[in-house]
């Protein structure tokens, strides 16, 4: 029992241990800055753009099957968002087009896995490239600058650790915020619905979960959407973060995010996971 | 521990048994070639809490083969994986031709001439035939295999097992699963093995084979190797044992020589009490017919197929393996696409996809309970109520408590053995994980149970159980279709019979219609006019 608990620790122990290697070895040698709440709040704004696409990326992995889009799906949504403000849309028209796209991608990938048959990896492989196509078309092939007096305050606070008063909440950066309320959402999905548990047998296995009569596509096309809307709101923190939309730049994220899933205890081979621990 | 195997001195006279021997030699009485090759003396074994093993002694002589007979559960795997190193003894001695034996591992247990061939085959399906059987023990210098050196004795192992046409150079993947299981047994010759422990060998073999592997079996015995033979099957240990050593619940009780016994009293050591009644029956009447599979035409059916279910009976359907048996069920159960005709229960037409084939009262209790029957890796509860958890769910959310209540009472209904229902479903023995299966039907509430093949690999305790489980739905109205390949318990427990062949149903009868010659011949197709005869 006690080595169980050890052993789910595990992760969040290595974290302590890494986060007090480099507090020591930064009051030795470098400025001191690492244990400064300010540090702490852009470390763990970060891990929020990471974190969130994450969890989207969890129900996937769970259910046997991996995304390796979500990183120009990001980078493609949040251009959508930079590209509507920069056509001065009312905030709510942006964001909503953002999570259309994001939702879109995820959709798409689930329906050409659930009627193909081709594995996950493969299609996700192509859409990838399909989507930073889409991105590049849409933004002319260059990073696409929003002015900024159609970014809303709330938007453009809530990724760096600069300002610390005017968070929602304060002290707490508002892309940690939303990642923390993102997880619980998914971890309560996961744990307490019959959706969530339909992702779980078939990630265990298709063939029990066609056999228990569980409608094995649709509930696939719902965890790549669901995703979608994950990889989404990841790009309205990119957003936040960079305050421009450029597709190229979600090149590689996807693999930050899988290796944050599996920090987190998610079996590449289905079936297996829980909450990701990753603040990094 | 060495791999060498000469005979210490005063074992000379039994030199001449290592040796392939004629014909003649052969008549000499078995009990002068006897000599102890393998001594397992007062071994312990316990996982935690459960102690699988409890001080448990035998020996195995060289030419002799030793069936190992237990329940489920009794600790007849663990004790082999005691014996090939993949788990190590907590207490008690070994020893291998009276040196001391202690593997710390599979490959310890190699080098000592111990090998183990699995339920599940455990080749690189996508290597060679000679790639296979030299992958752990090549002769390897710096690195580098030096095949040519190897060939010969690739080859001589090949030729043991009969499989003399086979090319080293064939890809595994592509032979038949018996041909696989010969390979699986040559490996062993090829590291030199003089102790072979079969773990149900003949599980996946189809009868032909089976009877092939028995002189392999054979053979290696005459070459004076120990064998360990482990099967549910009594007919299969007679067939091919000389003694016997009768597990229960981790303690030897009983050994002796296998013709010395009869079936019923190895049943009653197994169980540990008197079993008068291997096919305990529930006295329960056929109804009227209300389930009619009407002209049922799919993509993995052969032919068309009719057939009517009545009230409350026990439909048996026989047939050899490939005669579509499997497949019928899976178009019934709408996991194979239906192409024409329909079901209808009480004259209403059943939609053909699963979950409305469920929603009319079908269950399905899967052939292949590893990799389709269940989850593996979730546990007991989740594998219980999985495809019924609209009863404990509201906006869908479930209500965790009820659900793990109602899963744990039907645990205890069909008597699971576990620690917990929330054990993973891989961590139990094929018995229990039998139930677990069919725990999952009975919490559907199904009304017409389709049961492929519920107690292959199960011990005859459990068998016995899901016999009189099937009697009681059917006392309580439900249909059961019961598809096996064992004919006796399809005669002593059915009501009604089906034989199946090339995907016809070619006769129903009354269980007490047919005689189990009968049921071969049609299933083998020897009367050429299909007749299909209901006496009402």
């Amino acid at each position: 029992m006690v080595k169980k608990l050890l052993w789910q620790l595990g992760p969040l122990v290595a974290l302590l241990v890494i986060m007090i290697f480099f507090w020591i070895a930064d009051s030795f040698f470098g400025g001191g800055y690492f244990m400064t709440a300010r540090n702490i709040r852009v470390i763990s704004s970060s891990a929020a753009l990471i974190a969130v696409p994450a969890f989207g990326m969890t129900l996937i992995i769970i259910s046997g099957g991996i995304d390796l889009s979500a990183g120009t799906a990001l980078t493609l949504s949040g251009t959508a968002l930079a590209l509507s403000l920069k056509a001065g849309d009312p905030i709510l028209h942006a964001f909503m087009l953002m999570v259309l796209f994001g939702c879109l991608c995820g959709l798409a990938n689930g329906v050409i896995i659930s009627a193909t048959k081709v594995v996950p990896f493969i299609v996700t492989l192509g859409t990838m490239t399909i989507f930073l196509g889409i991105g590049q078309i849409l933004s002319g092939e260059s990073t696409v600058y929003a002015p900024k007096e159609n970014i809303p305050d709330w938007l453009s606070l809530c990724y760096t650790g600069s300002d610390s008063v005017r968070y929602l909440i304060p002290k707490v950066p508002t892309s940690v915020l939303i990642a923390t309320v993102m997880g619980m959402g998914v971890a309560i999905m996961l744990r307490y619905t019959v959706f969530g548990r339909n992702v779980f047998a078939i990630g265990s296995s298709e063939s029990t979960a066609r056999l228990c009569g569980i409608n094995v596509p649709l509930t696939v096309i719902s965890v790549y959407t669901i995703s979608g809307f994950f990889v989404a709101i990841g790009g309205l923190l990119y957003f936040a973060d960079v305050k421009n939309g450029n597709p190229s730049d979600g090149t590689g994220k996807e693999l930050e995010i899988i290796a944050a899933v599996v920090l987190g205890g998610g079996s590449l081979s289905g079936g297996r996971g829980s909450k990701p621990w990753l603040v990094r | 521990m060495t791999s060498d195997h000469e005979m210490s001195s005063q074992e000379s006279e039994q030199t001449e048994s290592k040796h392939p021997i004629s014909a003649n030699q052969m008549r000499v009485d078995p009990s002068l070639r006897f000599s102890c090759l393998l001594t397992v003396d007062a071994i312990s074994k316990s996982f935690g809490p459960t102690q699988a093993l409890n001080s448990v002694s035998l020996s195995v002589q060289s030419g002799e083969v030793l069936a190992l007979i237990g329940e489920n559960g009794a600790g007849k795997s663990t004790l082999l994986k005691v014996l090939s190193g993949a788990h190590r003894a907590d207490s008690g001695k070994m020893s291998i031709e009276n040196r001391s034996y202690r593997p710390r591992g599979p490959k310890d247990a190699r080098a000592a001439g111990v090998a183990m061939i699995y339920q599940e085959l455990n080749l690189a399906p996508d290597l060679s035939v000679e790639d296979n059987l030299l992958l752990g023990h090549s002769n390897i210098g710096a690195g580098f295999l030096f095949r040519s050196k190897q060939r010969q004795r690739v080859q001589d192992a090949l030729n043991l097992v009969g499989l003399n046409s086979l090319s080293p150079t064939a890809i595994v993947g592509e032979q038949s699963v018996a041909t696989q299981q010969l390979l699986e047994i040559s490996r062993a010759l090829v590291s030199n093995a003089n102790i072979i422990l079969f773990d149900e060998p003949t599980s996946s073999l189809p009868q032909k084979d089976v009877q092939r592997l028995f002189e392999i079996i054979h053979r290696l015995k005459q070459q004076g190797m120990g064998l360990v033979y482990i099967s549910h099957f009594l007919e299969e240990v007679r067939a091919v044992a000389d003694s016997y050593s009768v597990l229960r619940d981790g303690e030897n009780v009983g050994e002796g020589r296998i013709n010395h016994v009869n079936d019923d009293q190895i049943v009653s050591m197994m169980v540990g009490r008197d079993v008068n009644d291997l096919f305990p029956s529930v006295p329960h009447e056929p109804g009227e017919p209300w389930v009619s599979i009407d002209r049922l035409q799919g993509d993995s059916l052969a032919s068309e197929i009719t057939f009517d279910l009545r009230r409350g009976e026990i439909f048996g359907i026989s047939g050899l393996v490939g005669a579509g048996r499997t497949e019928l069920l899976r178009t019934m159960f709408g996991l194979d696409h239906i192409t024409a005709g329909q079901i209808q229960i009480d004259n209403t037409k059943v939609q053909h996809s699963v979950r409305s084939k469920m929603r009319a009262g079908f269950g399905m209790l899967s052939e292949d309970r590893k990799h389709e029957g269940l989850a593996q890796d979730l546990s007991l509860i989740e594998n219980t109520t999985l495809g019924n958890m609209d009863r404990y769910t509201t906006m869908g959310f479930i209500n965790l408590r009820a659900r793990n209540c109602a899963a744990t009472e039907l645990m205890r209904q069909v008597e699971v053995k576990s620690h917990s229902g929330n054990q993973r479903v891989s961590e139990l023995s094929g018995g229990n994980q039998q139930k677990v299966a069919i725990a999952r039907i009975l919490h559907q509430e199904a009304d017409i149970l389709l049961m492929d093949e519920p107690t292959k690999g199960i011990d005859v305790g459990t068998k016995a159980e899901i016999y009189r489980l099937m009697g009681s739905l059917a006392a309580q109205g439900k249909t059961v279709v019961f598809v096996s390949s064992y004919l006796p318990e399809l005669l002593a427990v059915c009501d009604r019979i089906g034989v199946m062949s090339r995907g016809e149903i070619r006769a129903i009868r009354n269980a007490d219609q047919w005689t189990e010659d009968e049921v071969m011949a049609t299933a083998m197709a020897l009367e050429e006019t299909p007749q299909i005869n209901t006496p009402a």
